[in-house]
């Protein structure tokens, strides 16, 4: 544990440069993988009620 | 040499009286009781009418906390609305448009709209004109002004139905009950012409006739058309062109509890942080030697 804290440390947070990149790139890499799996457990919760599940019918 | 040490403690740091704690505490009693009190009376009062509350029925869009509106139910809603309902009803909110990706594809929300006609104008010629109904029109509505709707009703104005299920007490509830509930007025009620008994319409009397029955609109999607089937459906249209963004807020709510607890744990750790050196800090203080 703390090899890989001082590993972290030396790599992404010792710099302010790297330290901003890795707060835009953790930040940009969040946001994908909770929009993502939210809408993912949103669209089974609701499995066949939204717009998307039932167009198909009307589509030609 | 004796050395003497005195140790201050944490309220009196702060110069927090417990004196002042405990007025505070009877304080809040006392107005809680006043608050209950007055919450109490106000409620008797309201029990005393003769309305007839409906119950909660088990809504698809209420059975979990991340339900959307059920949109096959909105779809077959907006047939109701279109064959029954808008003899009378406006819906002037509510355009075709808004119908696009959420209950209709985009060809048939066209034909939809181009089966009305819209008064559109003036032309060069300084006249209006008649056309066909575009996407960016907004629903038709029956009569030309509330005056001739009250003219064609006995009075009675029918009300828009754009947000009628967040206008009425106990919302889509209330509709769905309202729309099912007509029965015979019971014994030393007189109904007069043009009025209707409905337990569920505050007074009891109501101008609109019953109107959904069996069988009265045939569903494109072959849903059997039992009149609390078409009454169940026009409120889920009606609660989505009341809430059109419902689906996508149900969305958000997830999103909203995920990052606000990061964003919750990130501030308490913090406050605990900043507050650790003056929450276990000791004050000592050392005792003058006197001269004997």
């Amino acid at each position: 544990m703390a090899g890989f804290m001082s590993t972290t440390y030396n790599l992404l947070f010792k710099r302010t440069s790297t330290t901003i990149f890795t707060i835009f790139v953790g930040a940009l890499l969040c946001e994908r993988t909770v929009d993502y799996s939210t809408q993912a457990v949103f669209d089974h919760i609701n499995r066949g009620k939204q717009w998307k599940d039932i167009k198909h019918n009307y589509e030609k | 040499m004796s050395l003497k040490f005195g140790r201050l403690s944490k309220s009196s740091i702060l110069g927090v009286k417990t004196v002042i704690y405990s007025k505070l505490i009877s304080g809040g009693i006392i107005g809680c009781g006043i608050a209950g009190l007055a919450v109490a009376l106000n409620e008797s009062v309201k029990a005393s009418d003769l309305t007839l509350h409906p119950p909660k029925y088990p809504w698809y869009h209420r059975q979990g906390f991340f339900n959307t509106l059920d949109m096959a139910s909105v779809r077959r809603g907006y047939q109701v609305y279109k064959q029954i309902c808008a003899a009378c009803h406006s819906m002037r909110f509510v355009a075709y448009r808004e119908l696009v990706n959420n209950t209709h594809t985009e060809e048939e929300a066209k034909a939809e709209a181009a089966e009305i006609l819209v008064t559109d104008g003036p032309d060069e010629t300084g006249k209006m004109f008649q056309r066909p109904g575009k996407l960016s029109d907004r629903f038709p509505n029956p009569y030309p002004n509330e005056e001739a709707a009250r003219a064609a009703n006995n009075g009675a104005y029918p009300p828009d139905l754009s947000y009628i299920v967040l206008a009425r007490h106990g919302g889509e509830d209330y509709v769905f009950s309202l729309l099912t509930g007509y029965t015979d007025a019971p014994a030393g009620i007189t109904v007069d012409d043009g009025q209707y008994f409905n337990p569920y319409f505050p007074g009891g009397l109501i101008s609109m006739a019953q109107a959904l029955y069996n069988d009265v609109v045939v569903y494109d999607d072959g849903t059997p058309a039992s009149a609390s089937q078409l009454a169940k459906d026009v409120c889920n249209f009606l609660k989505w062109t009341g809430e059109p963004n419902y689906n996508e807020r149900m969305l958000r709510v997830m999103r909203i509890i995920i990052y606000g607890s990061a964003i919750f744990l990130a501030c308490w750790y913090g406050k605990r942080h900043a507050w650790s050196v003056l929450k276990s800090r000791k004050i000592m203080f050392r005792e003058k030697k006197t001269v004997d």
